[in-house]
């Protein structure tokens, strides 16, 4: 038998290929594709949960591709940070599929959903767990063409318009990660990251090392939304069918602050001054405009998209002050962040199938229709506005003290102004489109009901669950977070299990 | 251009002869220059010839399968070539194994994946641009 650490790496990238693969190749049988998202949505559920059980006493794991030795070979890495981001990824991957059951908007994209979903999944897992730079960059392509596949699908002028915004400002992103790729491979002659963790020190040019972090901080932020380098998110987002816009605003950004927190805990270790105070001034300015942005539409799904950008800075206030607290902090953000996020999509989702639309001024008396998808958006929209006992409240609460801890007052005071804004626009959709009473004028759609309204609620009655689980017995998920904050800085251990004793 | 005789009617032979130098190459890959990708944009290269020719709807029958469902199958047959490692031998995914005493290892099966993954993925895009 294979050493379990090969299978449990390999597993989570295989079965949604095997959902790709296997979907484009049954394109003209919706059922089998359905069987197969299922399949590998709930086999890559136990086989990442396994995967998190192994590393969390354990310690980082490692495989090597093709048993190629380190650092010649592609290897895979899972430490805590990883394994429960493909972990959540999996959660993600259901409820997503789960969601596009219901959604009458994805309709006759069906054939091509199940691929591109597949696609998606597949690429976010590889970048979670891609123990080199340039596997990394190939695993953010495969996210990039799968995820321009799923803003096309069945769009109008608009989609189209959004999808080649989308494509050109995540392109030059790529652009500049792979100069940086170059650039780091002439310096160091590697692109293992744990091999570049112990090169680039010995590199005698420290000032190009410096570029190298500069270009890499750069194109990891734009992909992560954050100010100034965000526009693309906004342009976009906002005209996908709510499971597409689900998987897309749990996944694609993380993937970029996960980019971040690798680089800046392993390869680049506090070596660069500037790095932290800059991550910092970023981190603020991108909570601030977020959720400006946020309180100045009235469409909910740009209200959330500028919410996305608010909360990556919350991500980034932990990597600006780099404690283990703050790491901690800024994991358990993450995965808080992940499952509120596709909730509110997809809450939205239903929102608009009983509303008849996404604009605020057309919606209201959803609570005298429906009060149960009233209740089901309340936890997840007042636990992003970190609002206790929910899971979003431990997560600020985590940031903010690491940010008093650390003495970076400032930082943790716009975190908490932050949040008061957050609470303002949630409480705005939901006195808009639940409370105030229905517009004159507006024909009211046919009530949610039977087989449909399972579908629409049941994920989202999932993850709620979800969010009031870590909100509520909050001890094993802030210990899990804090051992991964304490593992990411020290470091050694995700060396040594790449590179095996040598030294 | 479909008036062309010469052209309709020698086109079912570049298809075929270009299949079969795309085969070689594919072939020739495992120790020369050569391999599943540059064979398969050949044989890419002799379907579209064929559809210029014929029209899509033609080439799509010689195809018998939609163009993705070929990718799919290529991408399947790709992923599989990494499970012997893993199933019978204890080593990492994608570690090579050998039909005992022969050149025939897992590394062929994956180039037939790249091959089939590449004119799949040229055919879904080239043909819906061709006339019928």
């Amino acid at each position: 038998m294979a050493r379990l650490a090969d299978w449990l790496l390999a597993l989570p990238i295989l079965l949604p290929l095997l959902a790709c693969a296997g979907g484009a190749a049954l394109r003209a049988s919706p059922r089998a594709q359905r069987a197969l998202t299922a399949f590998a949505a709930l086999a890559m559920l136990f086989a990442s949960a396994a995967l998190v059980a192994v590393v969390h006493p354990g310690g980082p794991i490692a495989s090597q591709m093709g048993d190629w030795a380190p650092p010649f070979g592609i290897t895979l890495v899972a430490d805590r940070l990883a394994a429960s981001l493909v972990l959540i990824t999996a959660v993600m991957y259901a409820a997503c599929a789960l969601a596009a059951r219901g959604d009458a908007e994805l309709g006759e994209a069906e054939p091509l959903w199940h691929p591109l979903l597949g696609a998606l999944v597949m690429g976010v897992a590889g970048a979670f767990l891609a123990g080199d730079l340039f596997n990394l960059y190939v695993w953010f392509e495969v996210m990039l063409i799968a995820s321009f596949g799923l803003l096309v699908l069945n769009a109008g002028a608009a989609g189209r318009d959004a999808a080649v915004k989308y494509a050109v400002l995540n392109l030059v992103a790529t652009s500049v990660f792979l100069i940086a790729i170059g650039l780091a491979y002439g310096l160091a002659g590697t692109l293992n990251l744990a091999d570049l963790a112990r090169r680039l020190p010995e590199v005698p040019n420290q000032g190009a090392v410096a570029a190298v972090a500069f270009l890499l901080l750069a194109a990891f932020a734009a992909k992560a939304a954050v100010f100034p380098l965000f526009f693309w998110l906004p342009a976009s987002y906002h005209t996908a069918p709510a499971p597409v816009g689900a998987i897309f605003a749990a996944l694609l950004t993380k993937v970029g602050v996960y980019a971040l927190i690798r680089l800046f805990t392993l390869v680049f270790p506090g070596e660069l001054p500037w790095v932290g105070p800059l991550i910092g001034i970023a981190a603020a300015l991108t909570m601030v405009i977020g959720v400006l942005g946020a309180a100045a539409h009235w469409e909910i799904r740009r209200i959330l998209s500028f919410h996305i950008i608010s909360q990556i800075g919350y991500m980034l206030v932990g990597i600006a002050i780099a404690t283990p607290l703050a790491l901690a902090g800024a994991v358990l953000y993450m995965l808080h962040h992940i499952v509120v996020k596709a909730n509110l999509f997809l809450a939205a989702g239903a929102i608009r199938r009983a509303g008849g639309s996404f604009s605020l001024a057309a919606l209201g008396g959803l609570w005298r229709r429906d009060p149960w998808l009233g209740l089901l958006f309340a936890i997840p929209a007042l636990s992003l506005a970190g609002l206790p006992p929910l899971s979003g409240f431990w997560a600020k609460l985590l940031v903010a003290r690491s940010g008093f801890e650390a003495e970076w007052y400032w930082l943790a005071a716009v975190a908490l102004g932050t949040g008061i804004l957050t609470l303002y626009s949630m409480l705005k959709i939901w006195l808009e489109a639940f409370w105030k009473a229905a517009p004159e004028g507006v024909a009211e759609p046919p009530a949610l009901a039977g087989a449909e309204r399972l579908w629409l609620l049941a994920p989202v009655a999932a993850l709620g669950l979800v969010t009031l689980v870590i909100g509520l017995w909050t001890e094993p998920f802030a210990a899990f977070a804090l051992a991964a904050g304490e593992e990411l800085r020290a470091r050694d251990a995700y060396i040594a299990a790449v590179l095996g004793g040598t030294p | 251009m479909k008036e062309s005789l010469i052209l309709r009617s020698s086109a079912r032979y570049v298809l075929w002869t270009s299949l079969a130098v795309s085969l070689f190459i594919l072939l020739r890959g495992h120790n020369e220059p050569g391999g599943g990708f540059i064979g398969g944009l050949v044989g890419a290269l002799g379907f579209v010839f064929h559809a210029l020719a014929l029209g899509q709807g033609a080439t799509r029958r010689v195809l018998r399968l939609d163009p993705l469902a070929w990718a799919g199958i290529g991408l399947l047959a790709a992923a599989l070539a990494g499970l012997p490692a893993l199933l019978h031998h204890g080593e990492p995914f994608l570690t090579q194994q050998w039909l005992a005493g022969t050149p025939i290892g897992t590394a062929l099966l994956f180039d037939v994946g790249v091959y089939l993954v590449v004119v799949g993925f040229a055919l879904a895009f080239v043909l819906p641009f061709l006339e019928e």
